[in-house]
């Protein structure tokens, strides 16, 4: 069988391009998406951890973690989409109000 | 070698190169593929480690709804190819060394406190059922469930909200 550590490099790896992504996409969609990424990359630690140690809390986590990654997708895309009519850009760079 | 190693080295390695196309594409619309294909890669994943469930919900909500979500707000902003600019080569040249020492140390980091502990390898006899699951869920874990479903609905009306057009 697979170790549970193999399962835990690739999540540890698929969290890191992630990272990755957020770090270098320029365009808002990808980065939400690059989110998206790392959300299902703990969620494969939890479902591994949870048959490694033989609980059920894991994967009822990971149920949970699937719901709120739903909302966070659907507010997230309409403040992605407020964005777009204001700024009439999908550039990151564009959005620069806060900073100085 | 066994059959489940070979399953894992194969939707492993999809996992990963899908998360390499999300990074390297420069159309939106190819990283949202890509990063479908890594969803059912995943998919794959939870069923070899027995949640066949979890399995199920990630390709219902995640390759089916939340991926048709942002293709679709994809196509309605006609979102285009991503502009480089000088800023984001600047962030490409700092960036690239500390991603790498990021993507060094998590792998040092679990290699290292986890050879022992996976010693055993995966070999518990009884894989979660579905049905235990929603025992658990309906039982313990009953309040946070039925919270899910008001933080759904403020999801909804933000989102409502949001995409509103101001009346001007």
């Amino acid at each position: 069988m697979v170790p549970v550590s193999y399962y835990i490099l690739l999540s540890g790896v698929l969290f890191g391009l992630g990272v990755v992504g957020v770090v270098f996409k320029r365009n808002i969609i990808t980065i939400f998406m690059s989110i998206e990424l790392m959300l299902n990359a703990v969620n494969l630690a939890f479902v591994a951890f949870s048959r490694e140690f033989n609980q059920l809390d894991g994967l009822v986590f990971v149920f949970f973690v699937i719901v709120v990654a739903a909302a966070e997708a659907a507010v997230g895309l309409a403040i992605v989409m407020v964005i777009a009519r204001n700024r009439k850009s999908l550039n990151v760079e564009d959005v620069d109000l806060l900073k100085f | 070698m066994s059959v489940a190693m070979v399953v894992f080295v194969v939707t492993g390695a999809l996992a990963v190169l899908g998360a390499i196309g999300l990074i390297v594409a420069r159309e939106p619309v190819h990283s949202a593929l890509s990063l479908v294909l890594v969803m059912i890669a995943l998919a794959v994943l939870y069923l070899l480690l027995g949640a066949a469930f979890i399995a199920a919900i990630q390709i219902l909500v995640y390759a089916g709804a939340i991926m048709v979500l942002f293709v679709f707000v994809i196509m309605l902003l006609n979102a285009g190819v991503e502009v480089r600019t000088n800023v984001s080569r600047l962030a490409f040249w700092l960036g690239l060394p500390l991603a790498f020492l990021f993507l060094a140390e998590v792998v040092y980091s679990l290699t290292r406190h986890y050879s022992a502990v996976s010693a055993g390898a995966i070999a518990g006899p009884v894989p979660a059922s579905t049905e235990e699951l929603s025992m658990k869920l309906f039982t313990e874990f009953v309040l946070p469930f039925e919270l899910t479903s008001i933080l759904i609905l403020i999801a909804i009306l933000g989102a409502l909200v949001l995409a509103k057009k101001e009346a001007s």
